[in-house]
């Protein structure tokens, strides 16, 4: 017997909400401390792990959510003793399948805010199927992805970020891998909120935090984060105050993509246009020489686009060796049904009217061919 | 013409032929008929890996073996009285299986040259006449079911090829004729099935119809026999496969529990029937999740159970081995998890179709470090349901993953099933956490003595030992859980902790709430109604059926022989050690190199004789009834104080004890 392919084109599509409605809200005022455990983070001193922890206690607060309706769950590696300094629920898992836990526990919990803390290996390397079906699926999770370019915790040996040629203790004459753009993979995977932000800009990472968090669906957030110890200064570009306005290229949604020494219009000097030889983007100085770009032919970022090409585009402006330059911000926000509430919404459906559970036990179990034996 | 009608009180038919032939349907339909005429019965669906395999081939064949009786029958019978065979792969697939003299119906269409090329015959077997011949040895019926097929149905008006496809309904309507069947349940589902396609339900209705009169009129077969209801406790029954009646167990445990069932799992054979009957029931709150891979599937479920929701996942040895960290996990947390595995032959991709037990030591100890899990296992189809709700109630009450270990024969099988009274089921009491555990004191006996309520996610309860289950939600009881050791010493604060004390007390402590399980389960049900056996049959799982048929043979023949089979496999109930020094020699069957007989050795020091197959079949009951029997004359010879060795040791490896 055959099965002819046949689609449900009348699927339950809730309405997208906020990220956070139907988690439980309080009027009572919290600060950083209700969210700190009580206990001792063991970040190596210098570890970019700090300022994400320290942004995060001091940006929950904030959301007004009850404390305990908030979950952290992470996989392996430095970045994922997270939960432990934070006194909400949470669960330190296993190497890569946060994503995965994350779901179950976000789709059967409406009223949970879930979060995922993972790292470069762990989410790339190891649970890279999960990270993308978690994406695919749309979720509503806030995936935390800590880029530190290198696997700390087994002691320095490359990950799926680090630059080709990186010399490590498993490539003493170096890596001939080739490395992720976590953006671009996200993109690749259709996920409806893509970021990228860096540990030591405390107000910009508490900015994408905060649009992550009111995001409906998976919302991954790279965080560029420094290891002092394995990796120290791998974004040095992007942070050091002489480089980084020549080296972070800033999307913010409906406003030109300028950066670099500000121009006469107070904006950046470079901009970011379409580059029409290959059908992606390019930078260009702005001006009106040879090779320059008009200032209107600007590329305006637009975040909220359905198509996902540009932001796609703009994400292979990351440089893939030792970064130089990479677009920082807000790469994608878009609405699109979540799995979560798609799968509760057939449930409830299912559910309206019900008898009692028990009396419908009893009917399932007896089917239509019965007989009785006196 | 008037008819013979021979009383007989079992018959075992198989259903043979291609993949595309609706063998399954068939031998299922017949079942239903079997089953609304009130006999016991048994079945052994039998089918290939490839969807479609190469039409006409050896490897395309599928059979549908049925056992019915007019008395309680406990396996599908090891081999059939009569065969349907529908192309020459069919008949040469299944010939070895029948014993000389007994019935083979053949439907005679497709023995042309290039059919009986592709089954390997030189020659047409139905041709030859030969002293060793097909039809010599055997009783015989050539019939072209196929051509009389196409002319029944030649009103509607249908392809060649679409007539054709109703000859499984022909056979049946036969068959439902020879063995006085009931008809209206298949009529009835014909027109249920083909609702949407008038034409091909009035054929496949014509086909069944004409089937059923042709065994009437023709005089190829001058008997029709009887086979008479069995009787059977009181009460309403029903038919049931063992992967619907696990599915439905895993629904009753979340009515029972008041828990909301997760299912997260990734198809795989012979288990993913279960998630498909479970996606069926969201009306219970049962929510599915299609995972990308095995490990988003129990990783999922594990969530959904941190959740507070009953979390399972569903799979097969494969599977499992995927798993396993996950499970790991679910040890080291304390969260309540069902791991399903529907073994099958292993290893590797092994028999993906096919049965065996060989999983067991892989539920017990696949993972890394002293991670004990708790193993129950179904004895017959209509059993998975209640081992379900056990494997549940084990579950949530001990907070702990539990592993259900059901397999392809189980799964596939079916049987009549006493429908249970949902009061008589038991119910299980989830029992969360909702407020703080532990007093702690500051500055006790000074003035400045002050105290707080604090929750300890590791204090644990004094009689299950288990831990309590506080999930996100509940205000007060924040707490973080994780893979890596927690501090139970000291009432159980549950921080990180790396002391070597506190990790040689969580290891013991964790394998001691296991054993504790041993306290909530009944004594063993010792079969020996004589009280004189001196040999002890112990099994496990499927193997149920065919060993409990072998013992009937065995006290047919007269002799004293006892039974135990066993639900609990970790922990073991606690009178077993005391049940297996009772008998002088102990066979354990098993659908593997002896595993049960690895562990038991090792706990018990008793020298248990293995009986194993792995041939991707059930035990064969009467092969078994000898063995028994081998094993009764050998103990007898030794008396009660010598050492008892199997007493036949063949190439085939039938019998042996385990080095």
């Amino acid at each position: 017997m055959s099965t002819t392919t046949s689609t449900n084109a009348d699927l339950p599509f809730p309405e997208v909400q906020s990220g956070l409605a139907g988690v439980p809200t309080t009027d009572e005022p919290a600060n950083r401390k209700d969210f700190t455990s009580d206990q001792e983070v063991r970040w190596c001193p210098g570890c970019g792990d700090y300022a994400v922890l320290a942004a995060v206690q001091g940006f929950l607060p904030e959301l007004g959510l009850k404390r305990e309706n908030i979950v952290f769950i992470s996989g392996i590696g430095c970045s994922s003793r997270f939960p432990y300094y934070l006194d909400t629920y949470g669960m330190h898992s296993i190497h890569g399948r946060a994503p995965a836990i994350a779901t179950g526990l976000a789709t059967a919990r409406e009223d949970l805010s879930v979060w995922v803390v993972t790292g470069d290996g762990d989410a790339l390397s190891i649970g890279g199927n999960h990270l993308i079906h978690a994406m695919r699926r749309n979720v509503n999770l806030k995936i935390l992805l800590f880029n530190n370019r290198i696997y700390g915790l087994t002691k320095g040996q490359y990950s799926p970020t680090s630059e080709p040629g990186k010399i490590t203790k498993s490539t003493p004459v170096g890596s001939v891998d080739h490395p992720f753009n976590p953006v671009s993979l996200a993109l690749g995977a259709e996920a409806s909120f893509v970021a990228r932000t860096i540990d030591s800009d405390r107000k910009h990472l508490t900015e994408v935090l905060s649009a992550a968090a009111a995001h409906r669906g998976t919302a991954l957030v790279e965080i560029y984060q420094n290891c002092p110890i394995f990796n120290d200064g791998a974004f040095d570009a992007i942070k050091d105050n002489d480089t980084k306005a020549e080296a972070i290229i800033p999307l913010r949604h409906g406003e030109p993509i300028r950066f670099g020494a500000p121009d006469e219009d107070g904006l950046g000097g470079k901009g970011v246009v379409r580059d029409h030889e290959t059908g992606g983007v390019k930078v260009a100085e702005i001006g009106t020489g040879d090779g320059q770009a008009d200032p209107a032919d600007v590329l305006v970022h637009d975040a909220k686009s359905p198509d996902p090409t540009t932001a796609f585009a703009l994400s292979r402006l990351t440089d893939a060796g030792v970064l130089h330059q990479s677009p920082i911000g807000i790469f994608r926000n878009v609405d699109r049904p979540t799995y979560d509430d798609q799968a509760r919404a057939q449930v409830a459906a299912a559910r309206e009217g019900q008898p009692d559970p028990q009396e419908a036990l009893a009917g399932l179990i007896s089917g239509n061919d019965t007989w009785t034996v006196v | 013409m008037t008819k013979q009608v021979q009383q007989l009180d079992r018959v075992i038919i198989r259903f043979a032929g291609d993949s595309g032939d609706g063998m399954q349907l068939t031998g299922d339909r017949f079942t239903q008929e079997s089953a609304a005429f009130g006999n016991d019965l048994s079945t052994l669906p039998n089918f290939p890996a490839e969807i479609r395999a190469p039409q006409g081939t050896l490897p395309g064949v599928s059979s549908f073996q049925v056992h019915f009786a007019d008395h309680d029958i406990l396996t599908p019978g090891d081999a059939p009285d009569v065969l349907v065979a529908m192309n020459p792969a069919a008949l040469k697939a299944n010939l070895g299986d029948m014993a000389p003299g007994t019935a083979i119906i053949v439907d005679s269409h497709d023995f042309n040259k290039r059919n009986l090329a592709k089954a390997g015959y030189d020659a047409d077997p139905l041709e030859d006449e030969g002293p060793d011949s097909l039809t010599q040895q055997y009783n015989v019926s050539v019939l072209d079911l196929t051509g009389m097929t196409v002319e029944a149905v030649k009103e509607f008006g249908l392809s060649r090829k679409d007539a054709a496809r109703a000859k499984n309904m022909f056979a049946l309507g036969l068959l439902s004729w020879m063995y006085g069947r009931p008809t209206e349940t298949t009529i009835d589902f014909l027109a249920a099935r083909f609702a949407k396609a008038p034409d091909i339900r009035d054929a496949n209705i014509t086909a069944f119809k004409a089937g059923w009169n042709f065994g009437e009129t023709t005089e190829t077969f001058a008997v029709q026999y009887e086979i008479k209801p069995a009787p059977m406790q009181a009460g309403t029954y029903r038919n049931i496969s063992g992967n619907l009646a696990l599915a439905y167990g895993l629904v009753a445990a979340g009515v029972q529990s008041g828990l909301p069932v997760f299912l997260g799992s990734y198809p795989i054979t012979p288990a993913s029937d279960i998630l498909h009957e479970l996606s069926k029931h969201k009306r219970f709150g049962v929510t599915t999740f299609q995972a990308e891979d095995e490990i988003a599937g129990v990783a999922s479920a594990l969530g959904a159970s941190f959740g507070g929701a009953l979390g399972v996942t569903t799979t097969s040895g494969p599977g499992v081995a995927l798993k396993s960290e996950a499970i790991g996990l679910a040890v080291m947390t304390e969260l309540p998890l069902l791991v399903v595995d529907v073994q099958r032959g292993g290893p590797s991709t092994g028999l993906p179709t096919k049965t065996e037990q060989a999983d067991l030591l892989q539920a017990m100890f696949g993972r890394n470090g002293e991670a004990p899990v708790p193993v129950v296992a179904p004895s017959s189809p209509g059993d998975c349901f209640d081992a379900a709700i056990e494997a549940a109630r084990i579950a949530i009450t001990y907070r702990t993953p539990v592993m259900l270990l059901s397999d392809g024969y189980l799964a596939n099988g079916s049987e009549p099933w006493r429908i249970p009274e949902t009061s008589e089921l038991p119910t299980i009491d989830p029992d969360f956490a909702t407020g703080p555990n532990q007093t702690v004191v500051k500055n006790a006996g000074k003035d400045d003595e002050s105290s707080t309520e604090e929750f300890w996610p590791y204090a644990r309860d004094e009689e299950t030992l288990a831990r309590p289950w506080a999930i996100p939600g509940t205000a007060g009881l924040e707490h973080r859980l994780g893979g890596l050791e927690k501090e139970g010493i000291n009432g159980g604060r549950g921080n990180i902790s790396y002391d070597p004390d506190n990790h040689d007390f969580m290891v013991r402590t964790r394998q001691a709430k296991v054993d504790r399980i041993a306290d909530s389960l009944p004594p063993l049900e010792v079969d020996d109604p004589s009280g004189a056996a001196k040999v002890l049959v112990l099994g496990w799982g499927s193997t149920y059926g065919p060993i409990g048929a072998a013992v009937r043979q065995v006290r047919k023949a007269g002799l004293d022989i006892a039974q135990v089979h066993l639900r609990h496999l970790n922990p073991f109930p606690k009178d077993l050690g005391e049940v297996l020094k009772r008998y002088d020699a102990v066979m354990v069957p098993e659908m593997n190199l002896g595993q049960l007989s690895l562990l038991l050795r090792a706990k018990y020091l008793v020298d248990v004789v293995g009986y194993n197959h792995v041939r991707g079949l059930p035990l064969k009951s009467a092969e078994l009834a000898e063995a028994i029997t081998d094993l009764i004359a050998a103990t007898s010879n030794l008396g009660t104080t010598g050492e008892v060795r199997s007493p036949q040791s063949d190439a085939t490896g039938e019998m042996e004890t385990v080095q």
